[in-house]
């Protein structure tokens, strides 16, 4: 069945002469526990495409099912409600709430989005920190964080929520190489130990050389479905 | 509910200084409505409290058409004893009436036997005059205030008369005055005190017992001009007048109109006009309060909205329901209507108490000497606090709904 199914996905912006074709039928599938990455050049539609499946965005034709529901069929809080149930999201600015503490970055979903009662809130907040490292920093800011630890504290509130699917949009982009890699690695074992599949949008080699499959993007068309494993995604890049 | 307090009021502290001048000025506008309102208001309930229970009364009743003509106080329009007879079974039916004073009202001539000059009379009964006026004795600055000062044969003497004629108590005067067939009678009195003037019509009358007064006036019948009321609560004066309207019988050729009239001080008085001056500026002072309010949040809520889009867009993107980013917005704009109000009472208690102890004296129309006694009416500053409180909210639910329409991805792709 598969996390993420898209068939003859669609979309376009704006109309008559200025419409564009962003997402030219496409179709793919994900699976749970996968890693997973939409690679190519700026402007091929892999952001694009991975606001459709983190269900930013509609889709303007075809048909795309999240964690089985068909989502572009819903109404605008449905999808509010969709993505705070199952989809986590990882940002290429950290994107961490800069009044809140790393703590309560990771507690946010749970008291904010769900209604999750206080004492499991902060056994799970716990939990997540311990498994990213942050445990030792989790009353601090996100002024008193470095970059690492930033896309850590974010990672731990993607997760939080246990969903079905984590989206990341150039995770690593603002990271260095060193901090990359960990960060990599730790997306790697959470997906291990959670059962999350990770999608990712990148152009990071060293973050494609992680992933289970590479989706290839050309002007709006998946090029090929690539197992990183074989390395041939080098061709592709 | 805590939660988005908690994100609310550390958003508040994240723009420290804007934050203080925001709350500020909020404090400010509050402190001009309530400090005003402690002064101006004060000032005009010592005013009337001055007039109504000085000579004014609560409410006075006449015979219908008296007032129109009561610059020439004319006798023939006196209520008859049938009339006040009415007046009284009236009264004494209506339980919330403390006391009530007939009096006689006449002009005419005082003389100290070298010279003479106009005086408005009234005759009263001492006790029923003093019970329904109880701040009448406070006026009397020479002679015996408690005393036997109105027992028949005296006179209170209004103040300015009695410099300008130079008489003082214990002297002997005579009043003259035309009854109402025209005959002209003539009576000695003993001046039995000097009243201080008040301003406002009857602030500057003389007293005399009613019995002189008929005596002088030749009355055969007991007629009375107009009955002064004292009621327990004087909240209630608007109704009560109608009530006791409603007890007298209409005029023959003018159904649904008494043949007597009750009037509340505020018709009796000039310095109502002043007393709804003081009102409209109160008022106008609220609106400018609330127009501080209005555009100083909605300044800051425009702001923080506009600042912090993509933080309003991963805040959507994770699944923040639209009504959640409402209420954190509104959140943040009522606590600083909160902080601002609280201040503001705060800063104004503290000028009110001031005041209060600076003992700031002044004098108005006729009166000197008195006391600014700034007071705070609970109810009202509760009412003002809940104003900045309301438009508070009015000011944060555009930039708030503004805030929770955003399309996520909008938002987050925001530079």
């Amino acid at each position: 069945m598969g996390v993420v199914r898209a068939q003859d996905l669609v979309k376009t912006y704006g109309e008559g002469d200025a419409r564009v074709e962003a997402i030219k039928g496409v179709d793919f599938t994900i699976q749970e526990a996968e890693f997973v990455a939409f690679a190519g050049p700026s402007g091929s539609g892999k952001t694009t495409l991975l606001n459709l499946v983190g269900c930013l965005d509609r889709p303007t034709g075809g048909k795309l099912l999240v964690a089985g529901q068909d989502v572009s069929r819903l109404s605008w809080r449905q999808r509010a409600r969709f993505r705070g149930e199952n989809i986590g999201f990882v940002f290429q600015n950290f994107n961490l709430i800069a009044v809140l503490t790393a703590f309560e970055n990771v507690e946010y979903p749970l008291c904010m989005v769900k209604s999750v009662p206080p004492e499991r809130r902060r056994q799970k907040v716990l939990e997540l920190l311990e498994a990213v490292g942050m445990m030792e920093h989790k009353d601090r800011r996100p002024d008193q964080l470095s970059g690492g630890q930033k896309q850590r504290v974010a990672i731990a509130r993607a997760l939080v929520t246990e969903p079905k699917l984590v989206l990341a949009d150039e995770p690593t982009a603002n990271l260095d190489k060193e901090t990359s890699r960990t960060i990599i690695g730790l997306m790697k074992r959470l997906k291990e130990s959670t059962g999350t599949a990770f999608v990712f949008s990148t152009h990071d080699t060293r973050l494609l050389g992680e992933v289970d499959r590479i989706f290839t993007l050309e002007d709006g068309r998946l090029n090929g479905k690539i197992n990183s494993q074989g390395g041939e995604h080098v061709e592709h890049l | 509910m805590w939660n988005t307090f908690r994100i609310a009021a550390r958003n508040l502290l994240r723009y420290k200084r804007r934050t203080f001048l925001t709350v500020g000025l909020i404090a400010l506008g509050t402190v001009f409505v309530l400090v005003f309102m402690a002064v101006a208001g004060s000032f005009k309930d010592m005013m009337i409290r001055q007039m109504t229970d000085s000579f004014i009364g609560h409410l006075q009743i006449h015979r219908r058409g008296y007032l129109a003509a009561i610059d020439n106080l004319p006798l023939h329009m006196n209520m008859n004893a049938k009339q006040m007879g009415m007046v009284e079974k009236a009264l004494a039916e209506i339980p919330e009436i403390e006391s009530y004073s007939p009096r006689i009202k006449f002009g005419g001539a005082f003389s100290n036997f070298e010279q003479t000059t106009n005086i408005r009379v009234n005759g009263v009964i001492p006790e029923k005059e003093f019970a329904t006026c109880p701040l009448l004795p406070g006026r009397i600055t020479e002679g015996d205030k408690y005393g036997r000062l109105l027992e028949r044969g005296k006179i209170l003497v209004p103040e300015l008369l009695a410099k300008g004629l130079g008489v003082k108590p214990g002297d002997t005067v005579v009043l003259v005055a035309t009854n109402k067939d025209g005959s002209v009678n003539g009576k000695t009195f003993l001046v039995g005190g000097v009243l201080e003037s008040a301003t406002g019509p009857g602030g500057r009358d003389g007293y005399i017992h009613m019995e002189d007064a008929r005596e002088l006036l030749r009355m055969g019948d007991p007629e009375v001009s107009e009955v002064a009321i004292r009621v327990r609560d004087f909240s209630m004066l608007d109704r009560l007048a109608q009530d006791i309207e409603a007890k007298f019988p209409s005029m023959p050729n003018m159904p649904g109109k008494s043949m007597l009239e009750v009037s509340t001080w505020e018709k009796l008085s000039p310095f109502s006009s002043i007393a709804r001056m003081i009102d409209a500026l109160a008022l106008f002072i609220r609106v400018i309060l609330v127009a501080i309010v209005l555009v100083s949040i909605m300044n800051v809520m425009v702001m923080a909205v506009y600042e912090r889009i993509r933080e309003i867009g991963t805040m959507a993107a994770m699944g923040t329901l639209p009504g959640k980013i409402l209420s954190l917005f509104i959140t943040e704009g009522l606590l600083i209507g909160i902080l601002g109000g609280l201040a503001g009472w705060l800063l104004s208690g503290i000028i009110v108490v001031a005041l209060r102890l600076a003992q700031i004296r002044f004098s108005f129309g006729r009166q000197e000497n008195l006391l600014l006694v700034p007071s705070w009416d609970f109810l009202q500053w509760c009412a003002i606090f809940l104003v900045v409180m309301v438009v508070a909210v009015l000011a944060s639910l555009q930039p708030a709904w503004k805030a929770s329409r955003m399309e996520p991805i909008d938002a987050l792709g925001h530079v």
